[in-house]
């Protein structure tokens, strides 16, 4: 049973990963560790999707002569992990964008500084 | 000869996105507004297009690149896109027509190339959602579009619009990423991505745990996106601060958009394959759309911000549309999505109305407007008929829906007699709240009474009134919204066991 559930281990470190970074967003009032968190939290996605299109004794899904019975790993969830990067470092991006202006008209980074701004403005 | 109607999927989509590059390097900035309100009703008229080859039952499946579907990418047009597609490349034509001076006023000149690309790009990420048949390439779609809308939000010059839309971009991002958790968890047991393909493929998996839980990520994670209450709570900042037009735009499209994928993925590959999942969609959706009709009708009624005020009334009107489809029948699906036509319509009024105040007022707490109506007729005599609609008037887009949504409650028993109830209250709310706004516009004397505010621009004023008037035009003649509804809840129900 433990050795059934060890083996499984991505799928373990895709949780925790998850979670922590999911923690970081929730639970973290500075803005910067939120959007750290987010990335994480992202990060565990593309480990999933990686972990995933990998075969047992497979190598680089590419064609040679003479190569027979060869066992290749699947491609597609990592080239759909590429674009999935992509679009994620764009968000961390427009998302450190967005806090520089925060800082730029608030003074802070801290959400509950802001917020506190907000309700006397 | 090429066969232009056959490509009217991908033209939606890449009509607007390869011109987003172009209108940002357009430098005077006319040139920038022109452009890209061109492009917008370029793409209207594709949307018209496509419906009435939608109603001839022309068949737009389309493959990209001529690969075959499950291995290509696949684009596909039936009703539902169709009146979603009509409902997006409207109100962003009309918006931008209508905002011309609206937005000069809110974002400085320098930029506007740059604004009116993002607006493309998030009409072309939405229109993507809604004509694509691939799971992951929804994800790219949401993800452009869901960009684009962060910048077109902040664009403004109100600060307190950047820790809302900070705000909207954690919450949009972790709902994405749930959404591709789920694709992710679906392919790993199907190996599929076509949604058509997925349908078919899941029921040969054994064990359906996984896709279970791909169930429960992508829900939560497009409700999220949908603003489905109590995943609401970046709706009202957003809606609040960002430029008037934008929330015009983004009030008559963006939630609908991702209820439409909900449903889509729902009905067409959960309901067919797992065991009861129509219970369970009901018991989890219904009760969470009853409290957003009460709750944010409630809040509602009692707050002081105009702008804010129409924002949490959103919340509650995708309350209706999750009402609507969380009852799992033919009748309950078409008063959904024909409610996101006609909520479209009443709100895109609505917002219109506030875009016209602001040009003349410069803040939205209700006391602001008082007595408004005095210098502003036109303009509070199109929020009174966007009002009506929202309500639910005979004679209005509103009371379509609503009639639709208590005839199809009506059909499920004692729990139906309990949603007519909710729903009549929560009409009584939304009498209450537009009522406050008009008395306080109509019969009180304005703060400063020396100072007469001059009309809101002709353009804007007429846009306003476009709107106003299809609201009541829909509300007399409401068969193409019908039409379209039912043969798309047609469509949804086919799936369903």
């Amino acid at each position: 049973m433990l050795m059934e559930l060890l083996r499984l281990y991505h799928y373990w470190v895709f949780a925790m990963l998850l979670m922590i970074g999911f923690y970081a967003v929730v639970a973290k009032p500075n803005l910067i560790k939120k959007l750290i968190g987010l990335s994480l939290f992202q990060a565990a996605v593309f480990l999933l999707y990686i972990t995933m299109g990998k075969v047992d004794g497979g190598t680089a899904p590419i064609f040679q002569p003479g190569l027979v019975n060869q066992v290749f790993s699947n491609p597609l969830p990592q080239v759909l992990i590429l674009t999935a990067i992509v679009v994620g470092i764009s968000t961390m991006a427009l998302g450190l964008g967005i806090v520089v202006r925060i800082k730029e008209e608030y003074g802070s980074t801290e959400e509950d500084v802001i917020q506190e701004i907000n309700r006397r403005w | 000869m090429v066969n232009w109607s056959q490509h009217l999927p991908v033209l939606q989509v890449i009509i607007p996105m390869l011109c987003a590059p172009l209108v940002a390097l357009l430098q005077p900035r006319s040139f920038a507004w022109f452009a890209a309100t061109a492009t917008s009703l370029f793409a209207f008229v594709i949307a018209i297009m496509i419906t009435t080859g939608v109603f001839a039952g022309q068949d737009y499946s389309y493959n990209m690149g001529s690969w075959p579907a499950p291995y290509g990418i696949e684009l596909g047009v039936d009703a539902f896109s169709a009146i979603l597609l009509l409902i997006v490349t409207g109100a962003s034509a009309l918006a931008l027509l209508a905002g011309r001076s609206s937005l000069d006023t809110d974002i400085e000149t320098d930029r506007q190339p740059f604004f009116y690309a993002a607006w493309l790009l998030a009409l072309a990420g939405m229109s993507g959602i809604l004509v694509s048949a691939d799971a992951f390439n929804i994800f790219v779609f949401m993800e452009i579009s869901a960009l684009a809308s962060y910048v077109l939000v902040a664009s403004g010059g109100d600060r307190r619009a950047l820790p809302a839309v900070f705000k909207y971009l954690i919450m949009g991002t972790i709902g994405a990423t749930f959404y591709l958790i789920g694709i992710g968890l679906i392919y790993l047991m199907t190996g599929t991505l076509n949604l058509a393909d997925m349908e078919l493929r899941i029921h040969e998996v054994a064990d359906q745990k996984p896709i279970l839980v791909a169930a429960g990520f992508i829900t939560i994670g497009l409700a999220l996106k949908a603003a489905v209450f109590p995943l609401h709570m970046w709706l009202p900042n957003t809606y609040t601060y960002a430029p008037t037009i934008v929330t015009v735009f983004l009030a008559a499209c963006s939630t609908k958009v991702s209820l439409y994928l909900l449903l889509r993925f729902d009905f067409f590959v959960f309901q067919p394959n797992l065991v009861n999942h129509d219970i369970q969609f009901s018991y989890y959706l219904m009760p969470l759309a009853v409290l957003a009709i009460l709750i944010a009708s409630a809040v509602a009624l009692f707050e002081q911000n105009l702008k804010r005020m129409l924002a949490y009334s959103s919340v509650a009107q995708i309350g209706y549309i999750m009402l609507g489809a969380s009852l799992v029948s033919l009748t309950g699906l078409t008063a959904g999505i024909v409610h996101m036509f006609n909520h479209a319509l009443a709100k895109g009024t609505l917002f219109l109305a506030v875009a016209c105040l602001a040009t003349r007022i410069p803040e939205f707490r209700l006391s602001d407007v008082s007595g408004a109506a005095r210098d502003m007729p036109w303009t509070m005599g199109a929020f009174v008929v966007g009002g009506l609609s929202l309500i639910g008037i005979p004679g209005t887009a509103g009371f379509i829906s609503k009639w639709y949504l208590i005839s199809a409650a009506l059909g499920e028993g004692i729990i139906g007699i309990a949603l007519v109830a909710v729903i009549v209250v929560s009409s009584l709310m939304a009498l209450a709240y537009i009522w406050r706004v008009i008395e306080i516009a109509y019969f009180r004397t304005p703060k400063n009474s020396a100072v007469t505010l001059r009309e809101a621009p002709p353009v804007l004023l007429a846009a306003t009134w476009t709107a106003a008037l299809a609201n009541i035009y829909f509300g007399l003649v409401p068969s193409l919204p019908v039409s379209l509804s039912s043969s798309a809840a047609e469509t949804l129900m086919r799936h369903v066991p």
